[in-house]
C-alpha cells in the first residue's frame, strides 16, 4: 500500500462533499453560516470565526469538570444508619467484584475512560495548534479521536443516574452528589463545543501551521 | 431530484478518506492507496460494509433473545427475592405510578433496540435489492439510528448504579443478572452494525440507474 501524493486539488475549498451520499458540490466562498447538502440535506459545515480558541477554552473547562465528575460521588444513599455513595468508576469496580466484568468494562469505558481519552487528545491537538505549531503524531491522534467519538456516552449515563435516583427514592433517602452536577456542567460544555466544531477546522489549522514553517 | 445534473465524487475519480474526510483524487494506476493527510487506507466505500453490517446485526438479533428473557437485575429484600427482566422492570415502574419514568425506560430499552434492529434489517435489505425508493428518507433514518444508538445503554447504567448503591446487608441487596450482559451486547453490536453500514450505498443504486438510462438513449 502506498501513500498518495498530496495533490493540490485535494485541498481546494470547493471540493467538499459528504459522507452520506457522495455527491460532489462546490463549497460557497463565504461560509460563515450553515452549509447543507443539496441532495440528502445533511449539514456540511457550520462554523464561527475564532472557533479554535473557543473550542480550546471549552475543552479546558470540560477537562476540569470531568475530573470533578469522576472524583466526587454522583449519588449518595442513606438508609438505616448506612451511608453509601458511588462514582462512575466505583460503580464499575463494584460490578466487577460481583462477577459482572463485561458490564463493568462497558460502563467504565463508555462513561469514563473513552470520554477522558477523547478530552485529553483534543487538548493535545488544540493547545499546540492555537500556539501555532503542530503536535507530533497529529494525523494518528485525529484518527483516534474519530474512532473514539461514538463510544462516549456521558449524557446517557446522566439519564441513568436520574432514573436510578427516582427508583431509589422509595427505598431510601437519596441525594444527588457533586459528581452529578459536574456531569450536568460537562454535558453543557461539550454540547457548546460540538455545536460549532468539526474536525476539518483542526486539519485546516494544521495545514496553515505547516506552510508557515 | 435533479440527478442528471449532479455528479458524485466516486464518478469523478475522487474518494473520501474514511479516516479524516479528505477528498482524494485517485491516480489511474491500480493498487491500494493511503490518504495523503492522515495516512488511513483509502476505499471507495467502506470496505466489506454489507458483510460486516449483516454479521453484527445477526449477532445482535441472537443476543436480543436472552437480553429480554433473562433477568437483568435481582433484588433481595426482607420481603423476598424479586427477579426483573427489562420488560417487567418497565411494568413495575408503570404500576408504581412513575409513568413518565416508565416511558423513558421503555423507549430507551425496549423501543430503541427493537426499532434499531428492524431499521438496520430494512436498510440492508433495500440496499441488497438496489431499491430506488425514498433514498433521502432512508439516509435520514440512518442518521437517526446513529444518534439514537447509545441511548439504549440507559438500563445498563441504571443496573450498575443500583448494584453499587443498594448494598444494605440484610435489608436490601441488588445484584446484576445475566440478561444485563446480553443486553449490553445488543447495544454494542447494533452500534457496530450501524457504523459499518455505508449510507452512500443507498444512493449508489440511483447512480447506476442513471448510467443505464443514458446508455439506453445513446
Amino acid at each position: 500500500m502506498s501513500t498518495l501524493p498530496a495533490l493540490p486539488d485535494s485541498h481546494l475549498p470547493w471540493a467538499s462533499h459528504m459522507q452520506e451520499c457522495d455527491l460532489l458540490q462546490a463549497m460557497p466562498e463565504q461560509h460563515a453560516t450553515h452549509v447543507f447538502c443539496c441532495r440528502c440535506r445533511s449539514r456540511l459545515r457550520h462554523r464561527r470565526p475564532d472557533q479554535l480558541h473557543r473550542s480550546l477554552a471549552l475543552q479546558v473547562a470540560s477537562l476540569l469538570v470531568f475530573v470533578l465528575a469522576n472524583v466526587f460521588p454522583v449519588v449518595q444513599l442513606q438508609a438505616g444508619g448506612v451511608y453509601l455513595a458511588t462514582t462512575l468508576l466505583g460503580t464499575a469496580w463494584q460490578l466487577s467484584q460481583e462477577g459482572m466484568a463485561p458490564i463493568a468494562l462497558l460502563i467504565a469505558l463508555t462513561g469514563g475512560l473513552l470520554p477522558g481519552v477523547e478530552l485529553l487528545s483534543m487538548l493535545y491537538l488544540l493547545l499546540p495548534l492555537s500556539l501555532g505549531w503542530v503536535p507530533p503524531g497529529f494525523p494518528r491522534v485525529m484518527r483516534l479521536l474519530r474512532a473514539l467519538h461514538p463510544w462516549g456516552m456521558i449524557e446517557v449515563f446522566l439519564l441513568g443516574v436520574l432514573v436510578s435516583l427516582v427508583k431509589l427514592a422509595h427505598l431510601a433517602e437519596v441525594h444527588a452528589g457533586i459528581g452529578l452536577w459536574s456531569f450536568f456542567a460537562l454535558i453543557l460544555l461539550l454540547a457548546g463545543n460540538a455545536y460549532c466544531f468539526d474536525t476539518d477546522l483542526l486539519w485546516e489549522h494544521q495545514q496553515t501551521c505547516q506552510t508557515a514553517y | 431530484m435533479p440527478n442528471g445534473l449532479l455528479s458524485t465524487a466516486a464518478r469523478q475519480g475522487l474518494w473520501l478518506c474514511h479516516g479524516c474526510s479528505l477528498l482524494c483524487r485517485l491516480p489511474q494506476a491500480e493498487g491500494q492507496w493511503r490518504c495523503p493527510r492522515c495516512g488511513a487506507p483509502l476505499h471507495r466505500r467502506k470496505p466489506h460494509s454489507l458483510q460486516f453490517s449483516w454479521a453484527f446485526l445477526l449477532a445482535a438479533i441472537i443476543s436480543y433473545i436472552p437480553a429480554n428473557l433473562l433477568p437483568i437485575m435481582r433484588t433481595e429484600m426482607l420481603s423476598g427475592t424479586q427477579q426483573d427482566t427489562i420488560l417487567s422492570g418497565v411494568v413495575y415502574l408503570w404500576k408504581s405510578g412513575s409513568w413518565p419514568l416508565a416511558l423513558v425506560v421503555f423507549i430507551a430499552s425496549v423501543l430503541v433496540p427493537l426499532l434499531k434492529i428492524l431499521s438496520m434489517l430494512f436498510l440492508l435489505l433495500t440496499v441488497h435489492l438496489r431499491s430506488r425508493w425514498a433514498p433521502w428518507q432512508r439516509t435520514r433514518l440512518y442518521r437517526v439510528l446513529e444518534v439514537v444508538g447509545p441511548w439504549s445503554m440507559l438500563d445498563i447504567y441504571v443496573v450498575g448504579l443500583l448494584v453499587a448503591l443498594v448494598r444494605l446487608q440484610s435489608l436490601a441487596n441488588i445484584k446484576a443478572g445475566p440478561g444485563a450482559i446480553a443486553f449490553g451486547a445488543v447495544v454494542v453490536l447494533t452500534m457496530l452494525s450501524a457504523m459499518k453500514f455505508d449510507p452512500r450505498l443507498i444512493w449508489d443504486a440511483l447512480e447506476d440507474d442513471n448510467e443505464y438510462k443514458t446508455h439506453a438513449t445513446k
